[in-house]
């Protein structure tokens, strides 16, 4: 199989415009004639089903939750980027492409992330005409913020809940097409398999999540928007129903997954605080604006704290240790994720660590305070000190907080072309579920803009390059492909009722998120991916032996649900160990401790490691086959990243 | 591993849930004791263990409805002791803590009741005539492109804060839980609001409130007698003044729409 990522030719400030020049056209009075399935309604499928709707497709979309509005997409707080150069501050498309390049330490396309600057001040545009409340300055223009460590101020918010006014703008203008009929809404509705006739994608099947019937559902192109894939980890900071399953089971018909351990542990979360943990709490990276990362300076200070024989405000100045600060002066508290979150491990692993587990670190706001006052803070970290204090019971404006890592966003993803079209023809990814702008790490408020750029800006173009090629004509849903594909949801689904085990399902999804933290997280090396690998395929051999399932398939059935997710994530955990293996390299979120400069940061290696790692599935138990896709840089000059 | 409180004592507590097996199927109220709850546990943490719990014995666990457990999506509910999200006034039931409650308490869990949101099952509603009602009209017809530059409307800041407040709404339902007639006014207003002080929704706004009260009524939510019982106990504090405006837009669109 020869990857073609069908990247158009030309300088790179032009290849987007020729391109939508170039694609293929639906004539208006055709649309009509052509389906689309849109799986998920994030931000990424929200924004794509009412596009197409809008230009006259027939849409269905579907979602597991109760309604679009409640997709994880919801969650994100900070801010979404766009290079508006409201600010006048010497932001440029250029300088979003080169800072989203650079920080995704040089493992992304060119051409996919040059577009996706250049989108980005359209979906400003766009949500603010469906009446997105952005924060606005006093002159009544649009504020922003400088976010995740960029040197300018381009990040659009809207208090800490910006991922929710953004999806409800999309879920707005989703509505408005089911209003209209063109888009067919199935929420608490779960795909559960991708049909495939003459090898291109033709349609779904779905589990409905109330009644539980089996369903066939045919269209000329699918689009996955499903989301990343951070709760095989268990606990993350993503929703309790985030799941691999659609791109997972798209997967095992042959889409190719990319970058598998490209997985973004993000630096200020709330610590674990007990074995009943079902999720973690993301503390805005806004807050290291302001607050202050530090750690006791010795061992021996730590130990007394954790025993309770001192508490924080009884350690002096000269035994605390800035280590961001002193490590990193040009940067300080505002390193980029990955190396925040490595940093936060490697004082902890020196038994530095706060809290009584030891497994945290100190954001401190007093100086803060005693600059601005507490008014000022409160104005603008108010809703996350209450957060914060609602959770851990403690008052942030008092004491420290205390912050540990956690899984966040997956990077990696269904390998897509520039088109966001898969190798398989007819199937789109699009949002989180694709691996395609970030690289080996996501700088922040990138994802918000990359899932609405791919969903209003890209797929509506892209996909009608596609279907002009198609011929209208319908597959049945009684097509042979279908009912077989149904058969085998029915089977697995049969086969989970059936064990009758002795563990839960959740008890399986904990034993996999352990062995991934602890060997496929902040910090990997070969020996323990090899032992990784041997125990999730024990694990995954238990889970079809010993897993209890209750109930029967025809009802709300919430342990048939979960156990379906987790038997995915127990073979997707497999790849990204082989993937995190076969990169003998660290770069971004990938850290292999054998592949370190002397200072600890993160030694690449461009010469063999510049491409793209898709895998192709080849049965259960089995190697997968690694296709790899060349990396080109032509317009940026690769370096080591140094926030010194 | 200890929590952030490590002399907090575990508790012991009874919980009398609703159980319902389906949407035609009459439902009870059940009662199972729970030990060794952690104050750090959220509530819906609880509720995990007693499912786990359930699941050893070969038991259906309890289906409740949640997914991001972060106070943002909406999605979970519950009707904990008489009281839509619990306790804690401006917090969502998976924000909610069990510090909030003593060893040796009862704890009743129930679902909405509304006639507007029938039971699917034990603790889960359906909520579509929330989305049904937006559909009508909670937005404002622009296709994707060809809109003006983001700047090219300034919008004073007091007025973007003012909208920013009612777009706040997560539409969990509580509201109506709360209300004595379930009625949906405050959800509704929340959004008639939001799009009514924006200049974008301006256009649309006699239409738009029209359509999403009609649909209100035609979805069966009971008529708002000005109690306050939805703002008091909505997790994110959307205020009466919502509703006040919606009638006064209801009044003026009355007046003069051609929809009329
Ligand atoms: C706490 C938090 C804060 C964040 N903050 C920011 C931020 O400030 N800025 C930023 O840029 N990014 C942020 N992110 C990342 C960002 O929110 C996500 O990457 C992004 O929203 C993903 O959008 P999406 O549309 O791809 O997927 P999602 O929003 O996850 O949507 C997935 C959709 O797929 C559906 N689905 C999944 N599987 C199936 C299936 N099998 N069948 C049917 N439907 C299915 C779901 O129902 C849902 O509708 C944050 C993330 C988290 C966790
Ligand atoms: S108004 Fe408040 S209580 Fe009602 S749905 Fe919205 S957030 Fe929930
Ligand atoms: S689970 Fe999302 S608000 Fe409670």
């Amino acid at each position: 199989m020869i990857l073609d990522s069908k990247l158009p030719e030309g300088p790179l400030a032009e290849k987007w415009d020729k391109h939508k020049f170039d694609v293929k056209l639906v004539n208006p009075a055709n649309k009509r004639k052509y389906d689309i399935i849109v799986v998920g309604t994030g931000l990424a499928g929200a924004s794509a089903a009412a596009s197409f709707g809008e230009l006259g497709y027939n849409v269905k979309a579907f979602c597991f939750q109760d309604s679009p509005r409640r997709a994880h997409s919801i969650a994100a707080q900070g801010g979404i980027n766009a290079a508006k150069n409201y600010q006048n501050d010497g932001d440029s498309v250029f300088r979003l492409f080169y800072d989203t390049i650079k920080g995704g330490d040089y493992r992304a396309r060119e051409a996919n992330v040059y577009r996706l600057a250049q989108v980005s001040v359209n979906i400003i545009d766009q949500c603010v005409a469906q009446g997105v409340p952005f924060a606005r300055e006093y002159g009544g223009l649009l504020a922003n913020r400088s976010f995740g460590g960029a040197q300018v101020s381009r990040t659009f918010y809207a208090r800490g809940q910006t991922g929710q006014q953004l999806l409800l703008g999309a879920y707005s203008a989703l509505n408005r097409q089911i209003a209209y009929g063109k888009v067919k809404m199935y929420p608490r509705t779960e795909m559960l398999d991708l049909v495939l006739v003459d090898g291109k994608a033709r349609g779904i099947v779905v589990r409905n999540l109330i009644t539980g019937k089996i369903e066939s559902h045919s269209a000329h192109a699918v689009v996955l928007a499903t989301g990343g894939y951070g709760n095989v980890f268990y606990l993350s900071t993503n929703a309790m129903g985030s799941n691999a399953t659609a791109a997972w089971r798209a997967h095992k018909k042959g889409a190719l997954f990319a970058n598998p351990c490209f997985t973004q542990i993000h630096p200020t979360c709330i610590p674990v605080s007990g074995d009943y943990q079902s999720k973690l709490t993301l503390m805005s990276e806004s807050l290291r604006n302001d607050g202050r990362v530090w750690v006791p300076k010795t061992v021996e200070i730590a130990e007394r704290l954790r025993r309770g024989e001192i508490t924080v405000n009884d350690i002096a100045e000269a035994d605390r240790d800035y280590y961001l600060e002193r490590k990193y002066p040009a940067f300080g508290n505002l390193v980029p994720r990955d190396v925040a979150s490595r940093n936060a491990k490697l004082v902890c692993d020196e038994g530095r660590g706060v809290g009584a587990s030891g497994l945290a670190v100190y954001l401190d706001f007093a100086d803060a305070i005693k600059r601005d006052g507490q008014a000022a803070i409160a104005a603008k970290y108010g809703n996350l000190f209450e957060m914060y204090a609602k959770i851990t019971d403690e008052n942030p404006y008092e004491r420290p907080m205390r912050i540990y890592p956690a899984v966040h966003y997956t990077m990696g993803g269904l390998w897509v072309d520039y088109n966001l079209m898969t190798n398989v023809p007819g199937l789109y990814a699009a949002g989180e579920a694709n691996f395609s702008d970030h690289g080996a790490n996501r700088l922040g408020a990138s994802a918000l803009m990359q899932g609405l750029a791919d969903g209003y800006f890209v797929l509506p173009y892209t996909i009608g390059d596609y279907l002009a090629k198609t011929p209208y004509d319908k597959v049945p849903v009684d097509h042979p492909a279908f009912k077989e594909a149904e058969q085998n949801v029915i089977s697995v689904n049969n086969k989970l009722l059936s064990i009758n085990g002795n563990r839960t399902v959740d008890d399986f999804h904990k034993a996999l998120g352990q062995i991934m933290w602890e060997y496929c997280g902040m910090a990997r090396n070969a020996e323990g991916l090899q032992f990784a690998k041997q125990e999730i395929r024990k694990l995954r051999d238990e889970f079809w032996r010993d897993v209890k399932v209750v109930g029967v398939n025809e009802e709300l059935n919430i342990t048939l649900e979960k156990a379906n997710r987790v038997a995915d994530f127990l073979e997707l955990g497999e790849l990204m160990v082989d993937d995190a293996l076969n990169r003998n390299e660290s770069c971004g979120g990938h850290f292999r401790e054998e592949y370190q400069t002397p200072e600890n940061e993160a030694l690449r290696d461009d010469e063999n490691y510049a491409y793209v790692a898709a895998w192709e599935f080849t049965g259960v138990g089995n190697e997968p086959r690694l296709h790899k896709e060349d990396l080109k840089f032509e317009n940026v000059k690769l370096t080591q990243r140094s926030y010194k | 591993m200890a929590g952030s409180n490590p002399n907090a004592k575990p508790m012991d507590l009874t919980l009398k849930v609703w159980r319902q097996k389906d949407k035609n199927a009459t439902g009870q109220m059940v009662t199972y004791p729970i030990k060794g709850i952690s104050p750090d546990m959220s509530f819906l943490e609880m509720l995990d263990v007693l499912n786990e719990d359930l699941l050893r014995k070969g038991e259906d666990p309890v289906a409740f409805d949640h997914d991001c457990r972060e106070g943002i999506c909406g999605m979970c509910s519950l009707f904990i002791n008489g009281r839509p999200h619990g306790p804690e006034r401006g917090t969502t039931t998976c924000q909610l803590h069990m510090r909030h409650f003593k060893d040796g308490d009862t704890i009743t869990i129930e679902p909405w009741r509304a006639a507007a949101f029938p039971v699917h099952k034990d603790l889960v509603v359906d909520r579509s005539a929330f989305d049904r009602i937006q559909q009508a009209g909670g937005y404002v017809s622009v296709n994707t492109g060809g809109v003006p530059d983001a700047n090219a409307i300034p919008i004073p800041k007091s007025i973007a804060d003012k909208a920013f407040d009612a777009a706040t709404c997560i539409g969990c339902g509580a509201c109506v839980a709360a209300c004595k007639n379930a009625s949906a006014m405050l959800f509704v207003s929340a959004k008639v609001s939001q799009l009514a002080m924006l200049p974008q929704g301006k256009t649309e706004r006699k239409t738009r409130v029209e359509n999403m009260v009609a649909q209100m009524d035609i979805e069966g939510f009971g008529a708002c007698t000005n109690t306050g019982a939805c703002a008091a106990e909505c997790p994110v504090g959307i205020s009466l003044e919502n509703i006040n405006m919606l009638r006064s837009e209801f009044i003026y669109a009355k007046a003069t729409s051609e929809n009329m």
